[in-house]
């Protein structure tokens, strides 16, 4: 059982059955980062999606641009307790993207430019789970919020979602992240409140 | 590998800090220690069972079973004004922790350490400075602490006579004190370049405040020739200050 803060009340309960465990609603809209804000020039910009047997598959910002996108509307948590609910977002799905690559593997490391990763079992990015998000709210995403482009993974807890996403790497083993490594969890599901190590 | 698991706190001590922020001191039975600029994570529980979360640095070094948090009060908060105007000595709260394993400072560290707060943001620093002091530490270390006026500064009696090889460089945003050389204003790069110390000696950097600001000093740091990966950051607020 829990114990109770003597006095205290909070707010008035919001967010229906929309709010995972321990989160709170905010409407601004937090950053969580571990270091600058790299700035990455959509020139020089590319995503690439190398398989475990070394094959790379690349793609520059204009031909990002130029695949058919679709704008999710969703709700985003992140580990920090606040939550978004109904963000609106234009991507191009990891459907998309994987669609001519071929690969056995179960697991995906996420690299961006800034050398920041996150790990995710290979299919929590297919079947419509996943984007590599370069609209936010219809405005492109700036810098602190992970622009030009992040990889969006609503389901689970957002730094998962890793801005500046730079490529991902498919791996037959499961190779953390920089936060798995850092104490947090290796799956991250909201609804099950993994937020560290064994949660 | 362990579970982290809530614990049941009590609050023990109070120092105020300022009009609006204090330091909660806790005893915490079963604490098991902790690095410098880890945070917790605090549960708060009402008496129909809702209860909310959010985290907070710890403020010093690992001393038993004893933490120490500063809490800044946001208006209209739903957190903050209970932990700094509610609560009062003999009250609980559940805590769990430390999380994080980044945004640390190893007391076994000699690099030279550059230290960038805005606002509340001085607390895990503020950590980091007294686990210096604890181990014994010679390494260099500077602060610069960005506050809006001088009434808004947090462990003023400790930081005002700073440890040997402390350097702490202030910055007022709003309004100096009387005769301080530097005219109000934000934080520009000749105050993070100020002491001579140049990027080329190579300090850790730990920036930490509200969003805007570490975006700010952040940026500054890497146009002054840091090291990206030299910067580690933490961001407090949703908001710039
Ligand atoms: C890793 C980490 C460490 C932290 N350490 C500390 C700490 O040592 N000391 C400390 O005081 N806080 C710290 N915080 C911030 C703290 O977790 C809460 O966000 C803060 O106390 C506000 O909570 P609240 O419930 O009072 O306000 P909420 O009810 O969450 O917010 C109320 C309103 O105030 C705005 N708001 C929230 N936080 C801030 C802010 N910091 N400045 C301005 N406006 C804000 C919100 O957007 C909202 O509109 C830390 C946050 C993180 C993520």
């Amino acid at each position: 059982m829990a114990i109770i803060s003597r006095g205290f009340r909070g707010r008035a309960r919001e967010g229906g059955g929309k709010l995972p465990p321990g989160q709170y609603l905010t409407d601004d809209f937090p950053v969580l980062s571990a270091g600058p804000t790299p700035r990455v020039d959509t020139d020089r910009w590319e995503f690439t999606v190398e398989t475990e047997s070394g094959q790379a598959h690349r793609w520059s910002w204009a031909e990002l641009l130029a695949l058919p996108y679709e704008t999710p509307t969703v709700d985003i948590h992140c580990v920090t307790k606040w939550s978004k609910l109904g963000t609106t977002w234009r991507g191009v799905s990891l459907d998309v993207l994987l669609e001519d690559v071929e690969s056995a593997a179960d697991y995906a490391l996420v690299h961006s430019y800034g050398g920041y990763t996150t790990n995710l079992p290979l299919e929590d990015l297919l079947d419509g789970k996943a984007w590599i998000a370069y609209r936010y709210e219809g405005e492109e995403i700036t810098p602190a919020h992970g622009g030009p482009a992040r990889l969006l993974v609503p389901h689970l807890y957002f730094w998962k979602s890793a801005k500046w996403v730079r490529g991902i790497r498919l791996l037959d083993e499961d190779w953390p992240g920089f936060w798995e490594t850092a104490g947090y969890h290796d799956y991250g599901d909201p609804w099950r409140e993994q937020r560290y190590q064994d949660d | 590998m362990r579970r982290l698991a809530w614990r049941v706190a009590e609050l023990t001590a109070i120092r105020e800090e300022t009009p609006t922020a204090r330091t909660l001191v806790l005893r915490v039975p079963g604490w098991p220690g902790h690095l410098a600029g880890q945070h917790v994570d605090v549960r708060l529980t009402a008496e129909d069972g809702y209860s909310t979360q959010r985290s907070y640095s710890l403020a010093g070094p690992s001393d038993g079973e004893h933490v120490e948090l500063t809490v800044q009060r946001v208006p209209g908060g739903e957190v903050s004004p209970y932990l700094t105007e509610v609560m009062e000595v003999g009250d609980q709260v559940e805590l769990r922790g430390p999380v994080g394993g980044w945004f640390v400072w190893e007391p076994a560290a000699k690099t030279p350490v550059l230290l960038v707060a805005g606002g509340a943001g001085v607390v895990p620093l503020m950590a980091m400075i007294r686990a210096r002091r604890t181990a014994g530490s010679r390494a260099p270390f500077r602060l610069v602490y960005s506050l809006r006026d001088p009434g808004q500064a947090y462990y003023a009696d400790e930081l005002r006579h700073p440890d040997p090889g402390l350097d702490v460089t202030r910055v007022y945003t709003r309004t100096a004190p009387d005769g301080f050389a530097r005219r109000p204003g934000r934080l520009t790069a000749a105050d993070l370049a100020g002491s001579g110390r140049p990027p080329e000696y190579e300090p850790d950097c730990y920036v930490c405040g509200p969003t805007g600001f570490v975006e700010k000093a952040a940026e500054l740091l890497v146009s002054l020739g840091h090291e990206p990966g030299r910067i580690r950051t933490e961001r407090f607020g949703p908001t710039g200050g």
